[in-house]
């Protein structure tokens, strides 16, 4: 299966539901490819999955997509693969890929019932940027007729921000839009603060839209807790100390990448949350404090 | 009292131990193992039991035990699992008595959770009937105990220790002991100790000069008073590789955990070597004298404390009917591969996760003289990463020189300051790197007196830390601060001449004065980013996340 065939796949699945994430698109992609495939051995499949993960990652380069492809891998190669026959064999492993992609789906739903309790009725909330799992977190939460207000900042360069505050005026939630700048100003107003992740570290903070960081600072110093909502398969091995550490294939967009020369002059178009800051993580595993994160981390790759 | 020990005709050790009026503080609170109590019977005296005495001792006891037994045990294990909470515990709890040389004494630090004994597979059946009489007996005296709860006080006196396997059978709560070396200011533990030691033919090292109050629990020796120049050691007790390494170690000779470590563990091999097993014994009932001899020449550390459990996991592990020599190599093998995978493999994995978090351009701190790190410099350089590094020393011991004389011989560009002008040179530097000498369960990097100071500034001016530490130095005991268990280094190396003049000569003379040279100092776990271990990238948080994986493991 050659790579266009495999990169339109990916685009079309990305298309067909706009709501799904990347990651999940993703895997769909690595299902398909691996139902194709026509290796011979085991070892062979391993890395030509791997070779699909690493050209899906450099379509949409989103930190999602690579953890997700690895979990993907890890988790259907997690079976006894003993079998005599390969077809038996890729039948388990196509058969286990089903099942994580299945559970994935369900992701969001659980993490949206693990969150809107911490939503109490009458809630001011702050959140940045445009996150299909805070989206759903905030439309359970209005399902449990909680009244609740909203400021989402516009997040610059792309004012993704302005598309989260078209959805929920569809939800009927009362949404105000701040400035990137405002947010310091407007932290008084708020009792909390919910954002989605691109990737989760392993040192338990988070990787997402660049404006995180500093929202993080402001609630920290501001005394509001700062929640987190991510899918599992968002945990990916990396341990950043610091925003310069954060491997530059994550910062830039994937078309940047591959067309700018000098990327010193490019505005990365994500930061790095150190885990003192985090308050929370809900994910489909559960709450996790920012230091379970590695536990969690351990049990699923080790 | 019976000059001759009458154990033989000792029927009922466990009335008999009572009368004995041997000192009116004794508490048999915990069922001491009924061999105790005929040993103790024949020490009213204090004196020395000749080994064929000894060996014929344990085998009236074991064939007592034998008659009273029913049950199958499973393995060696469980048997030493109950033998371990209950051989500690009974030390503890009497302060006048003397364990038997095969339960480890209390000397041996608990704080690395050393099995407290380690008797061998042939007294399976007996260990397990012993555990049986000990929970009756325990359960009788557990209203004695109460009543005389008061009168003790002491924090050692308490019920079966918290090993992390409870004796399966026993509701008692679970507390761990204080090991002897952090309780030197309680007289009563220190009479123990000097008797057990005296029974062991090991010399009792005194204590030196005035102690700041608050570390007066702990030991401070002399480095001009060696153990080796009070008393000859004879051989039979002492192997010779022990005494040398001892001496080494209290010389500061061999220093820094890895160097200790692996000292340590070709000492045993060698004594392993020139072992022959006399009929009946084994090994592991010697080994608690040679830790003796060497926690006086300088209490052990947490890795080398890992290393000895090991050791005696491995002897146990032989079965008793493997031939001597078999058996003899064997363990030599498990300790070959014991340094090869955790130390040396270690460092090689380390370095190279260590790699990826160097950067070009990078200034690096470091502190004292970690072997660990500087192999982390030396490898980042052969592979071509361009940096410079920081080196900060502190008195009296000045590590950093020969960390500094290590680096510079590879080409690599250093700094030299001393640790009072490190929030001077900070602002420059990019990422810290820091040795460990232990990491505790709570998170917490027990490390060279100064890390925790380097931690603090580094984290005022937002400069990562990241400390290197090997798995095997993981250990399961848990710290706060500094003060509860460290140790006090000869007071006289903070003495200096300077332009002739020596001002602290006579320190002795102001009785007001006390001068402290502590060892390590214990770094909480927000000052540190990053642990790299040779299971990877983990912070601080997970040490015992690791821990309980190792657990599972074995």
């Amino acid at each position: 299966i050659k790579k266009d065939h495999l990169v339109e796949y990916f685009r079309a699945q990305m298309m067909k539901d706009p709501d799904m994430a990347s990651a999940v698109a993703a895997i769909r992609t690595l299902l398909e490819f691996l139902k194709r495939d026509k290796g011979e051995t085991i070892l062979g499949l391993r890395e030509s999955l791997t070779w699909a993960t690493d050209c899906l990652t450099g379509v949409d380069s989103s930190v999602a997509v690579s953890s997700g492809g690895e979990l993907f891998l890890r988790f259907i190669s997690l079976t006894s693969l003993e079998h005599q026959d390969l077809s038996r064999c890729k039948k388990v492993m196509e058969e286990r890929g089903e099942l994580f992609l299945e559970k994935i789906s369900m992701s969001r739903t659980k993490v949206a019932k693990l969150c809107h309790t911490f939503i109490k009725d009458g809630a001011k909330i702050l959140t940045h940027s445009y996150s299909r799992v805070v989206l759903r977190v905030m439309e359970k939460a209005a399902a449990e007729k909680k009244r609740f207000s909203v400021y989402v900042t516009e997040s610059q360069p792309d004012s993704a921000g302005r598309q989260m505050a078209e959805a929920l005026r569809k939800l009927n939630v009362p949404v105000t839009v701040v400035l990137d700048a405002a947010v310091g100003y407007v932290l008084e107003k708020v009792d909390l603060v919910i954002v989605g992740a691109e990737g989760v570290v392993e040192s338990g903070g988070i990787i997402n839209k660049i404006g995180t960081y500093q929202m993080a600072l402001c609630s920290k110093a501001h005394n509001k807790p700062f929640y987190v909502v991510a899918e599992s398969f968002k945990f990916v091995r990396l341990y950043p100390l610091n925003q310069q550490d954060v491997p530059d294939k994550f910062k830039y967009k994937a078309d940047t990448l591959k067309t700018v020369q000098n990327l010193s002059e490019e505005h990365p178009m994500i930061d790095y949350t150190p885990p003192s800051l985090i308050t929370l993580l809900f994910t489909d595993l559960g709450v996790l404090t920012p230091s379970a994160v590695s536990d969690e981390l351990i049990k699923l790759y080790l | 009292m019976s000059a001759e020990p009458s154990v033989a005709s000792s029927s009922t050790p466990a009335t008999q131990h009572k009368k004995t009026t041997r000192g009116g503080t004794r508490h048999f609170t915990e069922g001491g193992p009924v061999k105790k109590d005929g040993i103790q019977q024949a020490k009213t005296e204090g004196k020395e039991l000749t080994k064929e005495e000894k060996q014929r001792l344990r085998k009236e006891k074991k064939q007592q035990k034998k008659s009273k037994e029913k049950k199958d045990e499973k393995a060696s294990q469980e048997s030493e699992k109950e033998k371990k909470p209950v051989s500690s515990a009974s030390p503890a709890s009497q302060p006048p008595t003397q364990p038997i040389t095969p339960k480890a004494p209390s000397a041996v630090p608990t704080l690395v959770p050393v099995p407290a004994s380690e008797t061998p597979a042939p007294a399976d059946k007996p260990a397990k009937s012993k555990a049986e009489m000990k929970a009756e007996r325990r359960a009788r005296q557990e209203a004695e105990r109460a009543s005389k709860q008061g009168k003790k006080g002491e924090v050692g006196q308490q019920a079966a220790p918290g090993k992390p396997k409870a004796p399966p059978s026993e509701l008692q709560p679970v507390v761990k002991r204080l090991p002897e070396h952090v309780q030197v200011d309680n007289p009563e533990v220190l009479k123990k100790l000097a008797k057990k030691l005296e029974r062991q033919q090991i010399p009792l090292r005194s204590d030196y000069g005035y102690k700041v109050s608050l570390f007066s629990h702990l030991h401070q020796y002399s480095r001009k008073a060696p153990l080796t120049q009070q008393l000859s050691i004879p051989s039979t007790v002492i192997h010779p590789a022990i005494v040398r390494l001892g001496l080494q170690y209290s010389q500061g000779i061999v220093a820094g955990s890895n160097a200790r470590s692996v000292a340590l563990l070709h000492a045993f091999k060698q004594v392993i070597r020139d072992y022959t097993t006399p009929p009946n014994e084994e090994l592991s009932r010697d080994l608690p004298n040679q830790f003796n001899f060497l926690n006086q020449c300088r209490p052990l550390s947490a890795s080398m404390g890992n290393a000895i459990k090991y050791i005696k996991k491995e002897i146990s592990n032989i079965p008793s009917q493997c031939k001597e020599e078999e058996a003899k190599s064997k363990l030599l093998n498990c300790i070959d591969r014991y340094i090869d995978e955790k130390i040396n493999l270690a460092a090689k994995a380390i370095a190279k996760s260590s790699i990826e978090k160097i950067s070009d351009g990078d200034v690096i701190l470091v502190y004292g003289c970690s072997s660990l790190v500087n192999h982390i410099l030396c490898e980042a350089f052969e592979k071509n990463r361009k940096f410079r590094v920081i080196v900060v020393d502190s008195r009296p011991r000045l590590e950093g020189r020969e960390a500094l004389r290590r680096l510079v011989q590879r080409g690599i560009s250093c700094t030299y300051v001393l640790i009072s002008a490190v929030s001077y040179i900070l602002p420059e530097v990019s990422k810290v790197f820091l040795g460990a000498h232990a990491l505790l369960a709570n998170g917490y990097v027990m490390s060279r007196v100064g890390t925790s100071q380097i931690a603090l500034v580094a984290k005022a001016f937002n400069v990562p830390v990241l400390v290197c530490c090997e798995t095997y130095k993981f250990c399961e005991r848990v710290q706060t601060d500094s003060f509860v268990s460290n140790e006090l280094d000869d007071p006289d190396d903070l003495i200096v001449t300077r332009k002739g003049k020596t001002q602290l000569e006579h320190w002795q003379e102001v009785p007001s004065l006390g001068l402290l040279n502590l060892v390590y100092d214990v770094t909480p776990p927000d000052f540190v980013d990053l642990v790299i271990t040779d299971l990877g990238m983990i912070p601080c948080t997970s040490v015992p996340v690791v821990l309980r994986v190792k657990n599972v493991d074995q």
